[in-house]
């Protein structure tokens, strides 16, 4: 049998692994210190998330979250690919903006939940608005980080060869932080979900997170779980997006022989 | 009329460009790297600067692309000041110089696409220079995929395809074995033929700077210690033994 196969095969057992445990839990109500009793089992959960699954209040809940997530990620790497660039490149532009920053950065996006809720007419643009600020400050901080770390010499070459700032930046400094970006992006999408979330379950009507926390107040437990699922899906598949697509756009960089990571 | 891969591979090329330094400090104020020298570049010649390490070699080039700027002095290039880089001095460095994300013909055709050349045209002048140099075939291929020797065939390429007055060269051939070194200089006189361009080239290489200079500058202590003439014609098989003696007594 090839690596490649062994290693898919141990994935797979893996994963039936946890989904076995958690049945052999939920199913004998184990009360060890961890209480399972109140817990779904597999099939209760499946049931549900195929009863779920027919309904277009989940795909409307679903298309809600992604709006929503899209948005304010779109709008945090524009913003925070600008701002870090003009930070790491004019030293005007970072005394002036980056105290300010550096004053917010520490604040958990969540934290502005009472502000965006007096500041947005909507709860709508205030939840967008959060996801923006949870993405804007891992996708700026590596923005600026990539470009402060690119050798001076590419910059030397373009501009002996008559380029000015703009061809610089066009040719220099957007290719060449592009693996430190994708970092950043990678990050800002983790932290945006978490936040789309939470805020979701805060103020919202419609979309993942309002459903999940819903269903947790109807005591409708089978449904919780269908809601992470949900989550957990979405995040996966939108950090591979973006994976898929850093590497695509990194293809130039030297790559370790045989690496498939 | 003709092409601009005619004009660029061919002797049309514009006229050299000649430098004069004028009282020329490099560094800073305490750590001055070389204290007020004066030096002509005369249009067309090919000036070697020689010296040990830490002798200025590279800071001197740097000044002259403008990458630089006089701690004190001036420095003229066709009677103008430098105060910033130009397209009409194009330097080659030593390694790494190619943008890793760019092909071999994105790269030569860099300067190109600068200058808002056609497509059509660019491609053409591309095309003509990567053949020049050996790298026929090699136009898709990323600076990852090329060996150093290759990576400097490339880069030589990107630096002429612009026709430029003056090519600055920052030890070009400094990280390759002795074997690629010397097809290296082979090529870089064989090119050199064809154009008017002033060529300033650093090395800590007597016997390069030997076959390749008209004239030697030899660094040291903040200064020129002597400018020496290398009669022609430059033939790597000529005897040099006593200019060679002399320039390593001055080292």
């Amino acid at each position: 049998m090839g690596a490649r196969r062994w290693s898919g095969v141990v994935k797979v057992a893996s994963l039936l692994a946890a989904a076995g445990l958690w049945q052999l839990l939920t199913v004998t109500d184990a009360r060890l210190w961890l209480t399972f009793d109140r817990l779904p089992t597999l099939d209760e959960i499946a049931g549900e998330a195929a009863r779920r699954l027919a309904t277009s209040v989940f795909y409307l809940d679903l298309l809600q979250s992604l709006v929503r997530i899209l948005t304010g990620f779109g709008l945090a790497a524009v913003a925070g690919l600008a701002v870090g660039i003009a930070v790491a490149r004019s030293p005007h532009t970072r005394d002036v903006v980056l105290p300010l920053l550096e004053a917010l950065r520490p604040i958990p996006a969540i934290a502005l939940v009472p502000v965006a809720i007096l500041l947005f007419p909507t709860d709508e643009q205030g939840i967008v608005f959060i996801t923006f600020v949870a993405a804007f400050f891992p996708i700026m901080v590596s923005t600026r980080h990539a470009v402060r770390a690119l050798p001076t010499l590419w910059e030397d070459a373009v501009k002996t060869l008559g380029g000015g700032r703009r061809h610089v930046l066009w040719n220099v400094v957007l290719p060449g932080i592009l693996p430190g970006l994708f970092g950043g992006l990678s990050v800002g999408m983790g932290v945006a979900w978490i936040c789309v979330i939470s805020a979701e379950m805060i103020s919202g009507e419609f979309g993942v997170g309002y459903r999940t926390w819903q269903s947790y107040t109807l005591v409708d437990y089978p449904a919780v779980i269908v809601g992470m699922i949900t989550i957990g899906l979405l995040g996966w598949l939108t950090s591979a997006a973006i994976e898929l697509i850093g590497r695509k756009a990194t293809r130039w960089l030297p790559r370790a022989e045989g690496s498939t990571a | 009329m003709t092409t601009l891969a005619q004009r660029t591979t061919t002797a049309e090329a514009q006229a050299g460009l000649g430098f004069h330094l004028e009282a020329l400090s490099l560094g800073y104020s305490r750590d001055l790297v070389l204290r007020e020298i004066e030096l002509e570049v005369v249009p067309g010649e090919v000036l070697v600067i020689v010296g040990s390490s830490g002798s200025g070699k590279s800071t001197l080039l740097r000044s002259l692309a403008g990458l630089l700027r006089p701690y004190s002095g001036r420095v003229l290039a066709g009677g103008a000041e430098v105060a910033a880089t130009s397209g009409d001095r194009a330097m080659v460095f030593q390694d790494d110089g190619l943008l890793p994300w760019r092909t071999v013909r994105r790269n030569v055709e860099l300067p190109l696409r600068i200058r808002r050349i056609p497509r059509r045209e660019r491609a053409a002048a591309a095309h003509a220079w990567i053949g020049r140099v050996g790298l026929a075939g090699s136009e898709d291929k990323l600076p990852r995929e090329l060996s150093g020797g290759m990576r400097q065939r490339v880069q030589l390429a990107r630096a002429l395809v612009g026709a430029p007055r003056a090519v600055l060269m920052d030890e070009p051939f400094g990280a390759l074995d002795a074997q690629t070194r010397a097809q290296m200089q082979r090529l870089l006189l064989d090119v050199l033929r064809d154009t008017r361009a002033t060529v300033v080239f650093v090395t800590h290489d007597v016997d390069e700077a030997l076959l390749l200079a008209d004239r030697v500058v030899v660094l040291e202590r903040q200064g020129i210690r002597s400018v020496i003439e290398v009669p022609g014609p430059r033939d790597p098989d000529a005897d040099r033994g006593e200019l060679r003696a002399r320039i390593l007594e001055e080292l």
